[in-house]
């Protein structure tokens, strides 16, 4: 190992110490900002925090500032399983898109926060409605066209919900993104096994999604652990490897819903359930305030 | 004896294919135009478009919904969108898509919808779609347009990649009389006085513009003066129009191949009401769906000919 390689993988090391410091601190604002208007989804976005985190803060090349809907020169990321809003503000607050005292505004009237993201009221980061189900990996397609077109040599991301396999619409999508060889587009399924009525293999079961993806012309990578953030940076830095080569790329990301708070992971329970005060404290006993509350 | 305005055209053509040459057109002139078709490139004559700008056209395949997102996509990088494909699978099967990923995001796509209505003819009701103007002029911030004949279709189809915003642009499959000027500049939401007349105002839209015409000549051979105004765009109304030619005529018939629920007369009523009503009588389709038959039987039987605009205003002389 020389020199070079040494010190890039030290501040490697560095840098997932400090990731996993934002992690806490983002699931610190997930859960008080559920429990501050008694709903939301606390779940997924707590079992979405190294993804997002890791996201926003290494795998991605983003300027939050000024904000350009248009995304030229940068990578764009769309959240297509909208729901899991809590973890993308507080993630777009964290990483300078906007004041993160903003976060207070969660669901409330007048709000840029809304229940599900919005371009309505001009949220910087948001470039798309997103809350009914199954349109995400489309409008990513459209963008990383977009790029194709406009020669901008970025990256289009996308997230969805393992449940949100179920809609239709997400394997038009799939067939075009293979069939078009639209190769800047990374599609990362949050594999947490659960959806609101249960477990998804029980609801609609999704069978074998690796050879689903793979069979429709995917480049398909698996993170087993998705709440390991040095597994999700190598994992996504794979995916970034495996960019420009014919095929779009599915991440299949295996997490827990509810990750981080002893009393929420791996149950469906907490979907779309708010912690009640005393919830709150022993959540918020478990996630170190890192970066200072909002 | 009434003085008319003397309409002629020297052939018939299908609105769809003034869409087709307004989107060649816009390809050589604006390099942001994209456009995207559901398997039906030949049917939207979007063919030229295709032939000249492939780097910019997209085939999507028999998948609707997934067209509206890529299209929703495409805005962000600064590309304008025109999807095509029939006016029922624009609307009716990717409603929610249109209405999440395209007018609540404020994304500057063009639905452009072909084969609306009854004249879509034999293959009947399935694919004829009447429901489409209500299901769009919903939507908020949603602009509606269903221009008259080939010419209109054309100047429509270029005049909305200049609208910042999602349009619906509804045409048709029947060859109709051609009579708008080539030249006429198209304008958004400002509807075209076709005929002046003082006793009766006709709101046409689409394919009923001309047989409103028709009908206007007949109703002057009655001692009837009817004014003809095309409502080409639906939404944002042309508030102005209507109200000063209500002023004067004090009734009003609304002609349009669409529901009579939530179509062109739905919006005039509904402004009438807020300012001053008067009696109104509708040509459309009363709560039906279509059936199979070619294009002149079907607007025969469902009541939307220019019998039925004479008709409908005689009706409405009487109730002032």
């Amino acid at each position: 190992m020389n020199n070079s390689t040494f010190a890039q993988i030290t501040l490697f090391m560095a840098d997932t110490a400090q990731l996993q410091k934002i992690c806490s601190q983002v699931r610190r604002d997930i859960v008080r900002m559920v429990h501050a208007v008694n709903s939301g989804h606390p779940g997924g976005s707590l079992g979405c925090t190294e993804f997002l985190v890791a996201l926003y803060f290494d795998i991605m090349k983003h300027q939050p500032k000024p904000w350009d809907m248009d995304a030229k020169g940068q990578d764009a990321f769309y959240l297509s399983n909208g729901h899991i809003s809590p973890v993308f503000y507080s993630v777009l607050a964290r990483s300078g898109y906007f004041d993160v005292a903003e976060l207070k505004t969660f669901r409330k009237l007048n709000s840029r926060l809304q229940g599900h993201p919005t371009t309505h009221e001009h949220l910087p980061g948001v470039r798309i409605a997103s809350g009914s189900l199954g349109q995400g990996m489309s409008v990513a397609i459209g963008t990383a066209l977009a790029k194709k077109m406009n020669k901008d040599n970025t990256i289009v991301y996308s997230l969805h919900g393992d449940g949100e396999l179920q809609e239709g619409q997400i394997w038009e999508a799939a067939m075009f993104a293979a069939g078009n060889k639209v190769d800047n587009l990374i599609s990362t399924i949050d594999y947490n096994g659960r959806q609101i009525d249960g477990d998804v293999d029980k609801v609609l079961p999704l069978g074998n999604l690796r050879a689903k993806f793979e069979s429709f012309g995917w480049k398909v990578l698996e993170i087993s652990k998705g709440n390991d953030m040095d597994a999700v940076l190598t994992g996504m830095n794979e995916a970034k490897a495996a960019t420009g080569k014919g095929q779009p790329i599915c991440v299949i990301l295996h997490t827990e819903m509810g990750a981080g708070i002893d009393f929420m992971v791996g149950s469906h329970k907490w979907h779309g359930v708010a912690p009640n005060n005393e919830q709150l404290a022993q959540a918020l006993a478990q996630q170190v305030e890192t970066e200072g509350d909002y | 004896m009434i003085t008319m305005k003397k309409y002629t055209y020297t052939e018939k053509k299908d609105t769809r294919s003034g869409f087709g040459a307004g989107l060649s057109e816009l390809g050589k002139k604006n390099p942001n135009v994209v456009a995207l078709c559901a398997d039906l490139t030949g049917s939207l004559k979007m063919d030229a478009f295709q032939k000249e700008f492939p780097e910019r056209f997209i085939q999507v395949g028999i998948a609707e919904a997934n067209m509206i997102g890529i299209a929703a996509g495409l805005t962000i990088g600064g590309k304008i969108p025109f999807t095509g494909t029939f006016a029922n699978f624009s609307t009716g099967r990717v409603y929610d898509q249109i209405r999440q990923s395209v007018a609540y995001s404020g994304k500057n796509v063009k639905i452009c919808a072909s084969h609306a209505g009854l004249t879509l003819g034999e293959d009947g009701a399935t694919h004829q779609i009447l429901e489409d103007i209500g299901l769009m002029k919903m939507l908020p911030g949603m602009t509606v347009i269903n221009p008259c004949d080939f010419n209109q279709t054309k100047a429509a189809t270029m005049a909305i990649a200049d609208h910042k915003g999602p349009v619906y642009l509804r045409f048709g499959r029947p060859t109709v009389p051609n009579f708008t000027p080539a030249d006429q500049k198209f304008e958004i939401g400002k509807a075209v006085l076709l005929q002046e007349g003082s006793d009766i105002s006709i709101f046409a839209t689409g394919h009923l513009v001309w047989k409103a015409i028709e009908a206007a000549e007949q109703l002057a051979e009655k001692g009837i003066s009817a004014e003809v105004i095309n409502i080409h765009t639906i939404k944002p109304l042309d508030e102005e129009a209507i109200l000063n030619s209500v002023a004067k005529t004090k009734c009003i018939v609304s002609a349009e191949e669409h529901q009579m629920n939530g179509g062109l007369g739905d919006s005039i009523a509904q402004l009438l009401s807020r300012n001053t009503p008067y009696p109104q009588e509708y040509v459309a389709v009363n709560d039906s769906f279509g059936e199979s038959g070619t294009p002149d039987e079907l607007m025969t039987k469902y009541g939307l000919d220019t019998v039925n605009i004479v008709e409908a205003a005689m009706k409405v002389f009487n109730r002032k």
